[in-house]
């Protein structure tokens, strides 16, 4: 469990954490490992898990009947995988698919929304992560929509 | 007046930019600086101002990279070699690779502003060893519209320099990173306290690439972009290009942002 914790600690969004929230959330902790191709999870179904890349490529994908799959975002080493658990309904919003060999943390969503609620300053500690990075994740997403290498008007 | 250059070849990039290698006929422009502009004449059509993409040195090709999305950038980007056009120039301002000399360079370019950075990122891997860590975060709407492609794989093979390339819309067939090109930043790992950055592409993406370097500790005094508007003259004396007390087309177009970063998001400007 140490060497877990320990593990937890070195990622850089969890730096600085105070030692007891970073025991409380290893509590909800566990490594994974995914093969080339394999989901770490998929579209509609339940945020019960999310990551943290410890090493590999993850796409976050979106699929619809009569098109290709689009790629909406690759993930990688120190990145999140994974925001919906947070809000609900808590269900995943695209697919996972592990690029490479990937070697992840995975969090129990549960275990840590029932931290968070208990203590405060959990909480506090994983709003102060998170909303940054759904933040930046956002504004991606509006360059992203906004086309900005599209065709610009004629001059 | 402009000079009379040759066509020597034309590269189609992708389905709407093309880059031309030109040659003068008689006399030539001066050598323009990494960064800076000439402004391009399509004979019984008009002008355009474009950044130099690769500078006529060592017996070179005078190189631009245009996108045709108007009546003078579409004849530019259809002629054909052999036949002529109208150069002159160079104009404006240009990147700052001496004054950066020791220095980490970081290069940002979104899209077409790849092409202007060039002649910079050439002139730095040529004089490899003034500066110190060289990066260069490339992102472009997908794996096709990608510029350069040949020389982007020649520079990452280089071992001392970084090359992240990032596309914003992908499928499965491409292999690499997807996602904006900020995303890049925080991952470059510079240091800001010995990094200069030189930025280039929509000024969408600039702003929210600036932002980045921002949260990474960059200051705005070694950060530098370079700005797009509207020109006539290209000699700072029709005041089309006016932006604030400047005119890009002579303080500009490459500016340091803690000079113009109180008007840069301002709309009216």
């Amino acid at each position: 469990m140490e060497t877990l914790e320990r593990i937890v600690l070195e990622q850089k969004i969890f730096a600085g954490l105070d030692p007891d929230i970073g025991a409380l959330i290893t509590g909800c902790a566990r490594n994974h490992h995914f093969e080339p191709g394999a989901y770490l999870f998929h579209e509609g179904e339940e945020a019960k898990e999310f990551f943290l890349v410890r090493h590999g490529d993850v796409a976050l994908e979106i699929t619809s009947p009569g098109r290709r799959t689009l790629v909406l975002n690759t993930v990688h080493d120190g990145d999140i995988v994974g925001a919906s658990w947070l809000c609900p309904p808590y269900r995943w919003t695209s697919d996972a698919r592990a690029r490479t060999h990937v070697r992840a943390l995975g969090f129990d969503a549960s275990c840590l929304r029932d931290k968070c609620d208990e203590d405060p300053r959990v909480g506090y500690a994983m709003m102060k992560r998170f909303t940054p990075l759904m933040v930046s994740r956002l504004q991606a997403a509006h360059m992203q929509l906004l086309d900005v290498y599209g065709r610009p008007e004629g001059v | 007046m402009p000079l009379p250059y040759r066509v020597l070849a034309v590269h189609q990039d992708t389905a709407d930019v093309a880059t031309l290698d030109m040659e003068p006929v008689g006399a030539a422009i001066p050598e323009p600086k990494p960064g800076q502009f000439t402004m391009l004449y399509a004979f019984g059509v008009g002008e355009a101002p474009i950044s130099v993409s690769g500078a006529p040195v060592n017996g070179a090709p005078l190189v631009h990279t245009v996108r045709g999305v108007g009546a003078v950038s579409n004849a530019i980007t259809h002629l054909h070699p052999g036949q002529e056009i109208g150069v002159r120039g160079p104009y404006g301002t240009a990147w700052p690779v001496e004054q950066a000399d020791s220095h980490d360079i970081l290069f940002v370019a979104g899209g077409l502003g790849l092409a202007p950075l060039r002649p910079a990122v050439r002139h730095v891997l040529a004089n490899r060893d003034r500066y110190g860590r060289v990066s260069l975060l490339y992102g472009t709407r997908g794996p096709e519209d990608m510029l350069y492609r040949e020389e982007l794989t020649d520079w990452r093979r280089m071992l001392d320099v970084e090359i992240e390339v990032t596309v914003d819309h992908a499928d499965r067939t491409w292999r690499g990173a997807v996602g904006v090109v900020t995303n890049l930043i925080p991952r470059a790992g510079f240091d800001p306290a010995h990094t200069t950055a030189l930025v280039c592409g929509p000024e969408v993406m600039m702003r929210f690439s600036i932002m980045a370097l921002q949260s990474a500790g960059l200051p705005f005094d070694r950060t530098y972009l370079s700005l797009e508007r509207s020109m006539k003259c290209g000699m700072g004396l029709c005041g089309r290009c006016q932006f604030g007390a400047d005119f890009v087309c002579k303080e500009g177009a490459v500016m340091r942002y803690d000079r113009i970063a109180h008007i840069f998001t301002v709309r009216e400007i």
